[in-house]
């Protein structure tokens, strides 16, 4: 998994390429979970995501949590096998998907 | 049955987290040659990938561990694959569906895995056999 992230004016843009499994999970929880001071939106960028399994879940449904506390985050460009975990899941209720 | 002679595949891998790109892979190129689509595959590697996970975080006491036995076959237009651990016995079948419903707030991260996999597979079957889980998971293989 490749994390691209950049932060501007209290906007920041998370690219995420690969898998999102057991393995890489906790690198994005790392990655964003101490970063999120002064955030006011949070945009990630699911083009180049193969997979998300529960631990990917996990760590999504962490920081939306955290970002409806301080602004909001936003899913684009989501594939058709990632939609069908978020559809299975009621994910679809509680993410902002575009 | 035809009497088609069934190959049945198997891993035999400790049960630790880092094993699970290995069982993914494997099986995951198994059902490819076999013509399997991508999107059923995909369901099929979350839903190995939450059960073998279980195994190797809860299923032996840390500081002894122990082996998965993982056999995979197709039969009849179905692919089962059957995890077999000797840990603490434990039926995930048993584990209570989150409410889906529920907001963002409200949810508690995680207890999604099980659910992935009733959702992802037509079947699911638990046994506790000869001081073994057994643990089957089915799913029809719909060719394009």
């Amino acid at each position: 998994m490749t994390i691209t992230k950049t932060l501007e004016n209290g906007t920041m843009n998370v690219a995420i390429e690969g898998r999102l499994d057991t393995v890489t999970a906790p690198d994005l929880e790392k990655e964003l979970s101490g970063a999120l001071d002064g955030v006011k939106e949070l945009n990630f960028d699911f083009k180049e995501l193969s997979y998300i399994s529960s631990a990917g879940l996990r760590v999504i449904l962490s920081l939306q949590k955290v970002m409806n506390k301080q602004g909001k985050m936003v899913i684009r460009n989501v594939n058709d096998s990632t939609m069908e975990v978020f559809e299975v899941t009621g994910f679809v209720d509680i993410l902002t998907i575009e | 049955m035809d009497g088609e002679r069934i190959k049945l595949n198997e891993i035999i891998v400790p049960a630790a987290v880092e094993k699970y790109d290995e069982i993914n892979d494997r099986v995951s190129d198994f059902l490819r040659e076999n013509g399997c689509p991508e999107n059923i595959i995909i369901r099929i590697a979350i839903s190995i990938e939450e059960i073998f996970v279980n195994i190797a975080h809860y299923s032996y006491p840390t500081d002894r561990g122990g082996m998965a036995h993982i056999f995979y076959w197709l039969a009849d237009g179905n692919f089962s694959i059957r995890f077999e651990d000797e840990g603490i016995p434990y039926d995930p079948l048993k584990k209570p569906d989150p409410d889906i419903t529920l907001t963002a707030d409200e949810r508690s991260v995680g207890g999604l895995g099980i659910y992935m996999v009733k959702k992802n597979m037509d079947d699911v079957l638990y046994s506790y056999e000869n001081g073994k889980n057994k643990l089957t998971l089915v799913k029809k293989i719909v060719k394009p």
